[in-house]
């Protein structure tokens, strides 16, 4: 009963979006195609998170799925929005899979600068392929839907309503995660492996499915964004777009499932107004922006962190 | 005591994101919404990051300029006429920076937010990559300025696209061509090259066309830095090794500098040649820290390469006047993009009686023609009469000590359709079939 | 042979280089675990001021041994002035706070120092080509070697020296290896960590510009130099080891030689090697280098 009553603001805001969709401007719902793609890889952040890890090279998954999607559409005949989808989210799973046995092992800073380097190695070899056009990248076809082609501003509310499907799917699957043994489990990650180490918990078994779930998450949200932007480029592997990810995270008030989806929409949004009034000094505007949401959001983000902030005293600080 | 979790701890969330969300679409919706007679043009380039100095700030120079000088009917024929068929042009700047998807985001906001009449912009050629496609889906009439790329017309027939400046192919043929004139029998070269697109098919070309000019020339050295890398001790320590006779870079303005001063000052240049295909941009800034000797293209006959004309004069010395410095090929590359849609849409507009064409109508007028600019003159000849072709030059550096002033000798000229590739066959086809088809006098 | 002997020579430059700009950022994450995106603003703003100010004093002909001490005296002044700003103005609001929010206000930080750089000097490049003149040239056989890079191999080599012994053997580094230690006990016996953060923060700031003061004759000072730097440092310091001088200097030259050997032996492979040594080394040893046993916390 609790937990149907939970999901109920958040199925409203999918189904009034959708149904919305059609008298909102083409550039907004373009804007939001790729800010609810770009949410689905901070679900799959916010996953490890609550395990006291922060991924810094999701970009690698986020690639993958676009790179998946990009390259059968250019050398297959395959058009499918959701067979091409499929495939980027199962080439993610198993690059996560692969890169788990090695990243599963290591904790805080040393997690993340791994996957970092992780992403990095991706984006160079993409680099260094000019067959796929190196740092130009190349175009990704337009998608059908099982066989339905939309045509001229169909497509882009077609892609919305798919991208929306995909945020919803995602949102749920979460949201019971965290409710199971295994999503609850991550929580005592953060706080205290060893303990649960004694539980009889492998812990690095659990942060490499952990880890799965978010790659998984990130192919997903890049499979989208190559078919919401019609291009692939390696920058996409880029150590700052996964920066970019996190921070859109941490912005969002993070930890919260709703928060990624609205915190992305917003973060796309603030762009788009900083580099229209600001086009030589958006980064000012954006930096500000960032720090007067952090000072003055203290319930979004705090809420977060006092759940997930670790039992020992360290974190606290000397503060004066 | 804090409730973990509670619903109330997320609600001032929902309500700022909520209120936070209309409040930036209405901004951002309310922004420019023109009255019918102006030209609203979008221009796109790098206004910020490293891009900015070579390119941006040239290009944003020269965009600033033609506009105010277009408007105000000060141009020399046959530009006279105010703005566009005397349509003021209502200009507005965009960045460039960002991911591909912040540039087509950027775009799409341009042309369904701002609804600009035509975008005219682009250096990277991702970013044209990355464009073109939905400048074609949404049917909006745009030039294409800097980007290099030959991919933009031989991938796909494209009809709302076009672009003025020739593409990358003719800079490292003609420079082969000049290479193979100062050294007769090449027998040994290196280079080094930015390791990513740009940098890649530079060096694919100047190779290519090597091997068709000159088959028993080798290769000792082949460098791949990373851009903005800034620090080159290791690069220039192996071609202070290598047996080279040339060494080929299409480095550019920052990368450019830094090479070439920490290069100069273990006596890297003055032992082997620098071929430069993009060097023109920093000669300003070099003065007789680059060595003589080193060989100069300009990405087309800009600057020091360009034909005399009353435009070419004219241009200069308002640029000076204005910006207190030489204007640089980038300034040039935009003054063409900018009069080949002004050619245009004049031929329209007069086919029309004087009544404002459309953007059909324009793009019809714009397919095949020629056209004069400050450096030369232009014709729509490739990609079925979208993509330009320009002829190019190449000369030897020589710093001037009497002015103290950079000068370039030696200069030879290429014809266009001689350094380009004829209509109908793609760049690296061409190259590779030995350059068939090319009409060199 | 020579290609041996370049190898080793580009080797230290590089490591030099890395360095110089990574020493800052592993003080700084030692003693107060911040991973301070805002680092590369203070290489940008080192380089910028040295560019601007040397730059002046070189065209009035004045002596070049001077122009060499004024680039660190800029980088300590930039330092100083950003480092007390920052700390000071933004950063002791959010002390309390998760860490991972102190590393999203440094990265807030360097968003919009990125644009004041532009609003103070422009988007166009500056170049500071004076002191690499000045410097000359040595000859090893027909090998040149440009004399400021072995200037900058002494100054790193020296800051190595200066902040382990300043570590070592001084009040203040005594202070600050406690609080690396362990920050709660610190606190408990009595010593200011407040103070001591700030002490650590500005000499990071400071580090972090005479990186990018050190480096400026050598590159073209522009926008965005900061932001590859920031990476780099990153990755030099996770490989060696947080907060340890020692670390750093060590994972500088071992990255450093694999690079200059990447680039004499097989250039393609250039863009990798950073990663791949980071990879590598994380693999075999997960801590980094030189890194202090830690008591498990049960």
């Amino acid at each position: 009963m609790i937990v149907a009553r939970a999901l109920i603001p958040g199925t409203l805001a999918f189904i009034a979006a959708a149904a919305l969709a059609p008298a909102l401007p083409a550039w907004l719902i373009s804007l939001a195609t790729v800010a609810f793609s770009n949410a689905l890889v901070v679900l799959g952040l916010i996953i490890l998170w609550r395990a006291g890890l922060v991924p810094f090279g999701q970009a690698l998954f986020y690639a993958v799925g676009a790179y998946a999607v990009a390259l059968i559409g250019r050398y297959t005949p395959v058009r499918d929005a959701f067979a091409l989808i499929a495939a980027g989210a199962l080439l993610a799973c198993l690059v996560a899979f692969l890169v788990g046995f090695l990243l599963a092992r290591y904790r805080e800073i040393f997690f993340s600068m791994l996957s970092l380097a992780m992403s990095m190695i991706l984006y160079g070899a993409l680099v260094k392929t000019e067959t796929l056009g190196s740092t130009d990248g190349f175009g990704v076809e337009p998608p059908t839907y099982l066989g339905y082609a939309p045509e001229g501003a169909m497509q882009h509310l077609v892609l919305f309503w798919v991208v929306l499907a995909f945020g919803a799917a995602a949102a749920l699957l979460v949201f019971f995660y965290f409710r199971s043994i295994a999503g609850a489990l991550a929580v005592p990650v953060r706080d205290s492996e060893i303990r649960l180490e004694f539980l009889g918990v492998s812990v690095n078994r659990l942060v490499h499915l952990n880890l799965m779930i978010a790659g998984t998450l990130a192919g997903i949200g890049g499979a989208l964004a190559a078919l919401a932007i019609e291009h692939v480029d390696p920058n996409m592997a880029y150590w700052t777009t996964s920066g970019g990810f996190v921070f859109v995270t941490i912005l969002a008030g993070a930890g919260t499932i709703a928060g990624s989806f609205i915190g992305s929409f917003v973060f796309e949004l603030l762009k788009s107004v900083a580099y229209d009034l600001l086009p030589g000094t958006w980064q000012i505007f954006l930096g500000a922006a960032l720090l007067v949401t952090i000072l003055f959001l203290p319930e979004g983000l705090g809420s977060l962190f006092v759940r997930l902030r670790r039992a020992s005293p360290q974190s606290k600080g000397a503060a004066p | 005591m804090r409730r973990h979790g509670s619903r109330r701890s997320r609600r001032p969330l929902f309500v700022f994101a909520a209120s936070l969300s209309l409040g930036l679409s209405a901004l951002a919706a309310g922004s420019a919404r023109a009255d019918e007679a102006p030209v609203k043009m979008g221009f796109v380039t790098f206004l910020t990051g490293p891009a900015a100095a070579p390119f941006g700030i040239p290009d944003h120079n020269a965009a600033e300029l033609l506009v105010d000088e277009l408007n105000a009917g000060k141009v020399p024929a046959p530009y006279d006429k105010a703005g566009l068929g005397g349509a003021k042009i209502e200009p507005k700047f965009v960045d460039e920076s960002g991911s591909a998807a912040d540039v087509v985001t950027q775009y799409r906001n341009l042309v369904e937010r701002d609804h600009v009449d035509v975008v005219v912009g682009y250096v990277s050629s991702g970013s044209c990559l990355a464009v073109t496609p939905v400048a074609e889906e949404l049917k909006q009439l745009t030039v294409l300025d800097i980007c290099g790329t030959p991919r933009i017309f031989e991938e796909k027939p494209r009809h709302y696209v076009f672009r003025v400046n020739p593409h990358a192919t003719m800079d490292n043929v003609a420079a082969v061509k000049y290479v193979l004139g100062k050294f007769k029998n090449l027998s040994v070269y290196s280079g080094i090259n930015q390791n990513y697109a740009w940098g890649q098919d530079s060096w694919r070309d100047f190779k290519q066309a090597m091997k068709d000019l000159d088959p028993a020339a080798t290769i000792d050295k082949e460098l791949w830095p990373k851009l903005f890398a800034g620090e080159y001790g290791a690069e220039i320590s192996t071609l202070l090794t290598s047996n080279a006779q040339i060494i080929h870079s299409s480095f550019y303005d920052g990368d450019l500098e830094s090479f070439v001063y920490q290069a100069a000052a273990r006596g890297l240049p003055q032992r082997i040649p620098l071929v430069l295909t993009a060097g023109e941009s920093s000669l300003w800034r070099f003065g007789a820290k680059l060595p003589d000797g080193a060989i100069i293209g300009a990405r087309g006959p800009h600057t020091f390469f360009a034909h005399e004309s009353e435009l070419n004069t004219w241009f200069r010395r308002t640029y000076v006047d204005r910006f207190k410095e030489a204007p640089i090929y980038p300034a040039y590359d935009f003054a063409q993009s900018l009069f080949g849609l002004k050619t245009a849409w004049e031929k329209a507009q007069a086919k029309k009686g004087g009544a404002r064409p459309t953007n059909d109508e324009v793009i019809a007028a714009f397919e095949g023609i020629s056209f004069p600019t400050p450096s030369t003159t232009v014709h729509m000849a490739l990609g079925s009469g979208h993509q330009g072709i320009t002829d190019t030059a190449y000369g030897t550096y020589k710093f001037d000590k009497v002015t103290s002033k950079p000068t370039v000798v030696d200069i030879v000229r290429y014809a266009a359709e001689c350094v380009n590739p004829p209509a109908g066959i793609d760049s690296v086809a061409w190259l590779e079939g030995g350059m068939k088809g090319a009409k060199c006098e | 042979m020579l290609t041996a002997f370049a190898i080793a020579t580009d080797g230290l430059v590089y490591a030099a280089y890395l360095f110089l700009v990574a020493v800052g950022l592993s003080l700084i994450f030692g003693v107060m675990k911040i991973l301070n995106v805002t680092h590369g603003s203070f290489y940008a703003f080192g380089a910028y001021g040295a560019a601007v100010a040397v730059g002046m004093y070189f065209d009035r002909g004045l002596p070049a041994a001077g122009g060499f001490l004024l680039m660190v005296l800029v980088a300590a002044a930039v330092g100083l002035v950003l480092g007390l700003i920052l700390e000071r103005g933004l950063l002791r609001l959010f002390y309390g706070k998760d860490e991972i929010i102190v590393v999203l206000v440094t990265y807030a930080a360097f968003l919009i120092l990125e644009d004041v750089i532009r609003l103070v000097f422009g988007a166009t490049s500056y170049t500071l080509y004076q002191p690499l003149g000045a410097a000359g040239t040595l000859d090893v056989g027909t090998f040149v070697l440009s004399g400021y890079d072995i200037l900058l191999v002494a100054l790193a080599t020296l800051v190595a020296l200066g902040a382990s012994i300043a570590l070592k053997y001084t009040r203040w580094g005594h202070l600050l290896t406690v609080v690396i230690f362990d920050r709660e006990l610190a606190a408990a016996v009595g010593i200011n960590v407040s103070a001591v953060y700030t002490i650590t923060f500005i000499a990071g700031a400071m580090l972090g510009a005479l990186g990018g003061a050190a480096m400026a004759p050598k590159i073209a000072v522009t926008l965005g130099i900061g932001v590859e730097v920031i990476v780099l440092a990153f990755a030099v310091v996770a490989i060696g080891g947080m907060g340890s001088i020692g670390g750093a200097f060590v994972s500088a030259l071992i990255v450093g030689e694999c690079r200059a050997a990447a680039v004499h032996l097989a250039p393609q492979v250039e863009l990798f090697v950073v990663y791949a040594v980071m990879a590598l080394v994380l693999i075999f040893r997960p801590q980094g280098l030189f890194t202090r046993a830690q008591p498990r916390k049960i």
